[in-house]
């Protein structure tokens, strides 16, 4: 059993209303200090896989057809093992 | 002319949209559910707004791999009529038959009103009963529907001429004011607005009826084209 976290994000050419929107609020809370916000997706996948390698295959080509979209996102993964 | 209107599990303007085409240019419709997997016998489709899937994930992204999204794939190589409204046009973004993406409105706001579009083209399937240029009081109901793309998608939009509507003020943060896109063939259409929903008087404005009639001028032209 493998553990896949799956981090799927908006391309940086993409603007992101939202992190506009709780940078300003963090400013409102006198964090002057946060420059940017961009909030992402984060999904834990359980995968019954033979091998770190075809665990990684397999969560490449989910996230190629379904968990991301190529035009506005971009997306990175974690594979570990887990126990059962 | 014969319709299918596509109802996924999660879809609302359906009887909307089957009102449009039954009441408004007098055809026959048939709903059609997301299960089914031929569409052969309609001569025209549409994906009507909704939520989808309760739009996990993102809008469309599952309802892309229904069943019917083959034979909708199918039909629409074999050239026929395929309109998207809202989450219809959604669904044929995250399906591929159109370029490009919708995502969350630069407001962060669920806008729910009356806009006004400019025919940007009107010699398509969907826009020849429109004078060029002509402004239409269309309703939009949409929190993701701020249209992207890159630069190279744009300039082939721009250079094929498949932007078909355009908002005259942007309502949702769209890319160049983009409300409503063709693909390159011309028989695939998707739209953030709801021509479904102005197709009466009683309903505040007819101006989406012409879309509806567009249609089947078009396809009554191919049928004497045929004969």
């Amino acid at each position: 059993m493998y553990k896949a976290k799956v981090y799927v994000t908006l391309k940086e050419s993409v603007l992101d209303p939202q992190g506009q929107a709780v940078k300003e609020s963090l400013h409102s809370l006198d964090y002057h200090k946060v420059a940017d916000v961009r909030i992402g997706k984060y999904m834990e996948l359980q995968l019954n896989a033979g091998s770190v390698n075809e665990a990684e295959s397999v969560v490449e080509e989910m996230c190629q057809k379904l968990l991301a979209n190529p035009v506005i996102e971009k997306f990175r993964y974690d594979i570990e093992e887990a126990t059962a | 002319m014969k319709f299918a209107v596509i109802v996924f599990p999660g879809s609302n303007c359906d009887v909307d949209m089957y009102h449009a085409a039954a009441d408004g240019i007098q055809c026959s419709v048939d709903y059609v559910p997301h299960t089914a997997n031929d569409l052969g016998q309609y001569d025209g489709i549409l994906l009507p707004g909704g939520f989808s899937y309760g739009d996990y994930l993102r809008c469309g992204a599952i309802a892309r791999f229904s069943p019917v999204m083959d034979a909708v794939k199918k039909e629409a190589e074999a050239g026929k009529l395929v309109l998207g409204v809202c989450n219809g046009f959604q669904i044929l973004l995250e399906a591929g038959l159109l370029p490009g993406a919708v995502y969350r409105n630069e407001s962060l706001k669920f806008h729910c009103r009356p806009v006004q579009l400019r025919v940007e083209r009107q010699n398509t399937a969907f826009t020849n009963a429109y004078e060029q240029g002509q402004l239409l009081n269309i309703p939009i109901a949409h929190g993701e529907g701020k249209y992207y793309c890159d630069d190279a998608t744009l300039e082939q939009l721009r250079k094929r001429r498949q932007i078909v509507f355009t908002y005259t003020d942007n309502p949702n943060g769209s890319l160049a004011d983009i409300a409503g896109i063709i693909n390159e063939a011309g028989n695939v259409l998707g739209m953030m607005p709801h021509p479904e929903r102005a197709v009466e008087e009683l309903l505040g404005s007819m101006d989406g009826l012409g879309l509806f009639q567009s249609m089947l001028k078009n396809w009554r032209d191919a049928q004497h084209a045929a004969v």
